[in-house]
């Protein structure tokens, strides 16, 4: 068995005083890469608009409607998906113990979840632009093969809706980030997500109709994914900032819960 | 060094250190001894800033963790067996914890291959077995080379071949002049591990002693472990601090 008695220093002085930011986000970037539900993401994200965006594409029958936000549908399934990745980048590291590794390695809570969401948000942003426009594209090539003419990203307006539709995965994820560190425990976090983002959100709109374009699968299916502006959904910039706030408000409650409790 | 002055946690209305005060030093290995429940966990959480005491204060290298400049470097710790996401081959896992404290990769495959783990280190580490698992423990606790470390329980699950190992390796560690505090609640391994012992029962401290001291007041070590550890259950109320 190997022994002590040569120490070797590879770890000689380091290069600062003290850890910051970069180094955080390093560790953070390293163990989202080596987890397979990262890649099982993308892969869902991917194929999801893909199938949903062709299929979607090869239904229009004409082209009267917001063609742009209908083939973008596509993005639907990796958001769910992402939104379940950002929960579980928290809770898992308390179903497993991991937090409390991770913590004697960075023990200040406030940049690691700095650094957490930076590096999460990054890979969040990716996976949906990818979607988004592999949605895009996917239901514009079936929309010209019915010999229809499709939208086309020479309109900045367009443009703008395949932006925001990725950008929507960022928020749902910080969304589950959050709900993962306030509530730390895998399955119920994906039950939170779920709920609060999908259930209680259809719940609400379905009572009072007024709040049916606020709730935040909504905001980025009929707001931040649209060209032509619906009737009782908001603009798509105002969509943007208010799935942003929820999802400050969200992170920053689990935020504020890391920083007091016990881990 | 490492330095725990009248440290208290209450969970709920329990107490679970009660007004705990000891010291570690350098160049020895120190035994962390109790029953279960005695709260020796729970002061090396705190000891971690893990978990936020109610009052006391526990320090390394006199300061609180939190105010440690590249933690690894000073503190390698090793709390739980199973502190790792169990998808995460034991490479990726030492390779994040390496990032943080900016610690040369290359370090990663030095304590693998120290801990005995370099054949396995691309396996997803929740196919470990327990022993593997507290070896994969131990290589995060000495990523940092670090002059303290603190092991909750490090030879459960280990193999006969294994304890004489981390056995030998702790006093090494110790003998290059480094703060070594190893908890157990087994008397007879600590008897050959250990050369001081910090003894606590209820979350109080019972006996701050060495080995040969503690062996010398009764029979046997084993002996004067259960009149000490007895005692602390039987008037837990009535008892303060260092009573023996």
């Amino acid at each position: 068995m190997a022994t002590m008695t040569a120490m070797p220093v590879t770890t000689a002085t380091p290069p600062r005083d003290g850890y910051r930011f970069g180094n955080v986000a390093r560790m953070e970037w390293i163990k989202l890469r080596s987890l397979r539900s990262t890649w099982w993401t993308l892969a869902f994200a991917a194929a999801g608009a893909v199938g949903i965006g062709t299929a979607v594409g090869v239904e229009t029958k004409g082209t009267s409607g917001d063609l742009t936000n209908n083939v973008l549908s596509g993005v639907a399934l990796g958001l769910l998906v992402t939104g379940v990745l950002g929960a579980l980048v928290m809770s898992s590291e308390y179903g497993s113990g991991l937090i409390r590794t991770t913590l004697t390695a960075i023990p200040n809570r406030r940049l690691l979840l700095a650094a957490k969401a930076a590096t999460f948000c990054a890979v969040a942003l990716v996976i949906g632009e990818l979607a988004s426009f592999l949605s895009f594209a996917a239901g514009s090539i079936a929309i010209t093969a019915r010999h229809l003419t499709g939208p086309s990203l020479t309109d900045p307006a367009v443009v703008r809706a395949v932006l925001l539709a990725g950008v929507g995965y960022l928020l749902i994820g910080l969304m589950g980030m959050g709900i993962g560190a306030i509530v730390r425990h895998s399955s119920a976090a994906v039950g939170v997500l779920v709920g609060v983002v999908y259930v209680l959100g259809q719940v609400i709109g379905g009572v009072f109709s007024a709040a049916m374009g606020y709730v935040p699968i909504s905001l980025v299916a009929n707001s931040m994914s649209t060209v032509k502006r619906l009737p009782h959904a908001p603009d798509p910039w105002v969509g943007l900032a208010v799935l942003s706030f929820y999802a400050a408000i969200v992170l920053g409650v689990g935020g504020w819960l890391l920083t007091r409790r016990d881990a | 060094m490492i330095d725990v002055r009248n440290l208290t946690k209450r969970y709920g209305l329990q107490a679970a250190v009660d007004n705990l005060s000891f010291d570690v030093r350098p160049g020895a290995v120190t035994g962390f001894l109790g029953p279960n429940g005695s709260g020796k966990s729970t002061t090396m959480r705190l000891l971690l800033g893990l978990d936020i005491a109610d009052s006391g204060a526990a320090r390394i290298n006199g300061r609180a963790y939190h105010e440690l400049a590249w933690p690894m470097r000073e503190v390698g710790a090793s709390l739980e067996v199973r502190a790792f996401h169990p998808g995460r081959t034991a490479r990726a896992h030492l390779q994040a914890l390496a990032a943080s404290n900016a610690i040369a990769s290359a370090r990663v495959e030095e304590v693998l291959e120290m801990v005995g783990l370099s054949s396995v280190a691309g396996k997803r580490a929740g196919t470990f077995s327990l022993g593997m698992a507290q070896r994969l423990g131990l290589a995060g606790a000495l990523l940092g080379d670090p002059q303290v470390l603190l092991l909750d329980e490090p030879v459960n699950g280990l193999d006969p071949d294994g304890i004489r190992w981390i056995r030998n390796l702790l006093k090494e560690l110790a003998a290059q002049g480094r703060t070594v505090l190893v908890s157990s609640h087994l008397i007879s391994e600590m008897a050959i591990t250990a050369e001081h012992l910090i003894v606590i029962g209820g979350g109080r401290l019972l006996a701050e002693t060495t080995v040969a001291e503690l062996a010398a007041r009764s029979g046997s070590l084993e002996q004067a472990f259960f009149e000490l550890t007895s005692g602390s259950v039987e008037y837990a109320g009535a008892l303060s601090g260092k009573v023996f």
